[in-house]
């Protein structure tokens, strides 16, 4: 259970993933804040007016996929880091996972990292495909990582190794 | 002879809440006097590298280290607060309002109309054998020497509480460079933030609920750990122990209000453990049982830095105004903050706070 160990269940994810069909149709943000904290960044950073409009600052966020586009804004204004933008239209067999990241070293375009579910265990390998690091990020930066289009849901971190 | 210095403000603590109330005591015209024990403004906020929740009254998505700034630059545009860095408040003398400090070693008094106590709090700590060892750290330090000094603590940690302080070091912790073999918490639950707790579970370390520490080793420095499991009743249950190897023990068991000030104002005091030990008695606007008085922030209970800035600004009005300052838009501001503060506090997490604050109402 999530409040005893940071991870949350299978139960909680349902209420979060976007439907399939969805997810058949490109990029979507997935919201993985199951707790009512105050806290709106999200909604004032959507510029699509997919996240709803907080009646109380503690709700937490409801989005509307049909609106939302996949652009990642909300990704690095998030305090909590828990918000994600998953595409599995990005190829036949892989899905591109665009992830906070706020670790050295940085991983370069190309580079193979390892693949970290929500415990931190590794999963597979990918391939960074692009590194986020514009000022509005403030120093949050999104790595889009293509994965196997079958842990779309389990990835939410990388590993890089040196940098050979 | 000591000549006293006066002014019609005088803050005390330059944290998120000292600040706020300087800023919104001194636009609304008051003259202020804002005393810090260290060389930079910002408190606790210097060394949280981390970006803020709340909403964007409260500088949500902003670091703690740039809100230092900005609240900082805010204060010193203002022609009419004078700021004394490495002012260490020594007392209160009740009797005649006087405040007494020392800077540039020498030890200086100033008599303000107003006084606003916004000292913050201090880490608590925990007894367990051997918890004297070089190694061990309370989490705050653990930050300081890091971000603000740049320098880590060790190679290896135990982190030992699962409140946002806990859940925050250790990231960062992470961030550079160090391993955490654990964190473990005496509570069934976390404490922190959910999302926070998320963090450090993505990047592999265990968050162990229930559990505490036994005892540390080492000869010289801290060696390791024994932590072992606690049951319903909080009671360890022997066999349980397990055996950590850890250079570095950080102790992020909460915080507890740094009142000593108020004591020796003569405010009336109340222990009410929701908001960390013994707290004030307020009215709405902030102000104790001693006329003229106000507090904000963490010394009035301990709670997020984003109340901490609400309080700070309506302390800071209800000074002013009581001096005769900002009369005509004092209400609508005053108000504005009482109903931020009211939705900060609103939710499950704000639940505790509310608790307390029932209690210590003038």
């Amino acid at each position: 259970m999530l409040e005893k160990t940071g991870v949350p269940t299978e139960q909680d994810l349902a209420g979060v993933i976007p439907p399939r069909e969805r997810l058949a149709r490109g990029p979507v943000a997935v919201i993985e804040c199951f707790q009512r904290i105050p806290c709106n960044p999200c909604y004032t950073a959507c510029k699509q007016g997919a996240i709803r409009e907080f009646a109380d600052i503690n709700d937490p966020p409801v989005i509307d996929f049909d609106r939302c586009n996949g652009c990642a804004l909300c990704v690095s204004k998030c305090p909590g880091l828990a918000i994600f933008v998953v595409d599995e239209t990005y190829s036949a067999d892989r899905a591109l996972v665009k992830l906070p990241y706020e670790f050295l070293p940085v991983p370069a375009r190309g580079q193979e990292v390892d693949l970290l579910n929500r415990e931190g265990r590794v999963v597979g390998r990918g391939r960074v495909e692009r590194v986020q690091n514009a000022k509005v990020q403030d120093r949050t930066l999104i790595i889009w990582v293509a994965v196997p289009k079958e842990l779309s849901m389990e990835v939410r971190n990388i590993k890089v190794g040196d940098c050979q | 002879m000591i000549c006293v210095q006066r002014t019609e403000i005088a803050i005390v603590g330059a944290g998120p809440a000292g600040l706020s109330a300087a800023a919104s005591a001194a636009s609304a015209g008051a003259a202020v006097t804002l005393l810090d024990r260290q060389e930079q403004c910002g408190g606790q906020l210097i060394k949280q590298t981390h970006a803020f929740f709340g909403s964007e009254k409260q500088y949500a998505s902003v670091r703690g280290i740039d809100i230092a700034r900005l609240l900082t630059e805010q204060v010193r545009a203002l022609p009419n607060v004078e700021i004394l860095n490495e002012a260490t408040v020594l007392g209160y003398y009740q009797d005649d309002g006087v405040l007494a400090f020392e800077k540039d070693d020498r030890f200086q008094k100033i008599k303000p109309e107003r006084l606003i106590i916004a000292t913050g709090a201090s880490e608590r700590t925990l007894a367990f054998p051997n918890n004297d060892l070089p190694g061990i750290y309370g989490a705050g330090a653990v930050q300081t020497l890091m971000n603000v000094y740049g320098v880590v603590p060790g190679r290896r940690v135990l982190m030992v509480g699962a409140g946002n302080i806990g859940l925050i070091v250790s990231y960062q912790l992470l961030q550079a460079g160090v391993e955490v073999a654990a964190i473990i918490e005496a509570a069934p639950k976390i404490g922190g933030y959910l999302v926070h707790a998320a963090k450090v579970r993505r990047m592999g370390v265990p968050i162990l609920t229930s559990w505490t520490i036994k005892m540390a080793h080492g000869q010289d420095a801290v060696e390791g750990a024994t932590i072992w499991q606690l049951d319903e009743k909080w009671q360890p249950v022997p066999g349980t122990e397990r055996e950590l190897e850890v250079d570095v023990i950080c102790i992020a068991v909460g915080l507890s209000p740094l009142a000593e000030l108020l004591w020796q104002a003569g405010c009336a005091m109340k222990y009410v453990p929701e908001l960390g030990g013994h707290v004030p008695v307020r009215s709405e606007l902030m102000e104790t049982t001693v006329p003229g008085i106000y507090v904000a922030g963490d010394v009035a209970g301990v709670e997020e830095a984003s109340s901490a800035m609400v309080e700070g600004r309506l302390a800071g009005l209800a000074a002013a105004q009581s001096l005769g300052y900002g009369l005509t838009d004092a209400a609508g501001l005053i108000e504005e903050a009482q109903r931020q503060l009211e939705s900060l506090r609103c939710g499950p997490v704000g639940e505790k706070i509310r608790r307390g604050l029932a209690q210590v109402g003038r």
